[in-house]
């Protein structure tokens, strides 16, 4: 079996470091975001990036605590990670039984997450790049006009609230490849702290004063994104070091030449 | 609606956890040292690059910006030179203003050059500067800004202007609205008063 031997060669010199994550490129495109824009929905230009298949687990995080002491629980400075960091973990080096390796790990601050995607020459998806990806499902692109499809991941939401994130991957991926967006886990993005709903807000810290129940819903064009509208309303509740039971994340690179 | 409203209540109750104390002893700066966020390279309108960190040492007004802003940005800008005038009426000595901007694609040196030129204000103690090297995003973390690319090329964002004092501390934050907030001009003072 010379061809079988020789794949697994490839397989070994392809593979850089141990924890290596999957990413898969998302090809560009344009399509309707569900949070307006001026009060009316926007069409969004997306350029070709590519995107964690998962999101950070806590195998992958315990890697990264490893490689940077610094963001290990009890070494973090709390200007980048409130009380709650990794506050389900037995200890700073050990996720131990309520953290499995192939959970997506939560408590996490925005901080942290910037931090963990640098350190693997990424960053965190922008809003529309992660509305964009979770707008399809298995077959379409953009499945959000499917109310069925809809009320799948609501009652997924509410079944798991009060619990933490359950295994990575137990569902299918969707068209582009990418599992696990819409109903495991709130996910931060790299701008979640601008997504009020008024452009130019002049006030300081208006961000989260502002994302009030109605004030969220205001910025929505498309209001029978009820799940979003929940992400949305929980991500601007939180403050850059806040570290959140539900919260995790996964990283996207830019790629060459878009 | 009003079982949305009850759900986010629920996220906020279980989401929001209170801001923790200092835990570990400070090493060579504060804990709570905006100069702690990872190395940051600006280069600002003379074309002069430096250390975001490089700054500590004496207090300064520390905000972000981008420049093809049209209403706040300007004002924000304007704002920051009144509080200066209001110092020294009020017996302070001038404060280092040192304003990122969150569009480096667009803002290049000459263009932070112009912007300097229109609104009359000078390196090194008014500066206008871009990220060369390192996480912008991090600086507007702990600074409390926040901003948001929009389909027409413009920012979704806010205006938060804030006080550090030598080693990084946030003494104070202003929106740099039309109206000066006494507190702030106050706090200024206060700190120089210290020194």
């Amino acid at each position: 079996m010379p061809a079988r031997i020789a794949g697994w060669l490839m397989l070994l010199a392809l593979a850089p470091v141990a924890m290596a994550a999957d990413y898969v490129a998302i090809p560009g495109g344009h399509f309707v975001s569900a949070l307006a824009v001026d009060s009316a929905a926007a069409r969004i230009a997306i350029k070709p990036f590519a995107m964690r298949v998962e999101p950070v687990t806590n195998a992958e995080y315990l890697h990264f605590v490893r490689a940077y002491p610094d963001w290990q629980r009890g070494q973090v400075t709390p200007l980048f990670a409130g009380s709650q960091y990794l506050a389900a973990w037995r200890d700073p080096l050990t996720p131990g039984p309520d953290a499995r390796p192939d959970q997506p790990v939560t408590g996490v601050s925005w901080f942290a997450a910037r931090a963990f995607c640098a350190g693997e020459q990424a960053r965190l998806p922008s809003w529309y790049e992660w509305e964009y990806v979770a707008a399809a499902d298995a077959s379409r692109r953009d499945a959000r006009g499917d109310p069925a499809r809809n009320q799948q991941i609501l009652g997924a939401i509410l079944a798991s609230t009060g619990h933490l994130p359950g295994r990575i991957g137990q569902h299918p991926a969707n068209v582009f490849g990418v599992r696990d967006l819409n109903r495991l886990l709130w996910e931060w993005t790299g701008d979640y702290a601008a997504m009020f709903p008024n452009a130019d807000a002049r006030v300081a810290g208006a961000g989260p004063s502002l994302a009030l129940c109605g004030g969220s819903a205001l910025a929505f064009a498309d209001k029978s994104q009820f799940a979003l509208m929940m992400r949305v309303a929980a991500l601007t509740a939180l403050q850059p070091a806040d570290a959140a039971p539900r919260v995790g994340f996964r990283c996207v690179r830019d790629l060459p030449g878009a | 609606m009003r079982s949305f409203c009850v759900l986010w209540l629920l996220a906020c109750i279980t989401l929001a956890p209170p801001f923790a104390a200092a835990a570990t002893p400070a090493a060579t700066l504060p804990q709570d040292s905006a100069y702690r966020i990872p190395p940051l390279l600006l280069r600002d309108q003379q074309g002069t690059t430096f250390a975001f960190a490089s700054l500590r040492g004496t207090p300064r007004l520390v905000g972000m910006f981008y420049g093809s802003c049209q209403m706040v940005c300007p004002l924000e800008i304007e704002t920051l030179k009144r509080i200066e005038q209001t110092l020294h009426r009020r017996g302070g000595t001038p404060v280092s203003v040192l304003l990122v901007s969150f569009d480096p694609a667009r803002d290049d040196v000459a263009r932070l050059k112009q912007m300097a030129a229109e609104h009359h204000v000078q390196a090194p103690l008014f500066r206008l500067a871009r990220p060369e090297h390192g996480d912008e995003g991090m600086l507007a973390g702990v600074l409390g800004i926040a901003y948001r690319p929009l389909p027409d090329g413009s920012f979704s964002h806010n205006v938060v202007v804030a006080l550090l004092d030598a080693d990084g501390r946030l003494r104070a934050t202003t929106d740099a609205s039309a109206t000066i907030d006494p507190a702030f001009v106050q706090a200024i003072l206060d700190l120089q008063a210290a020194r």
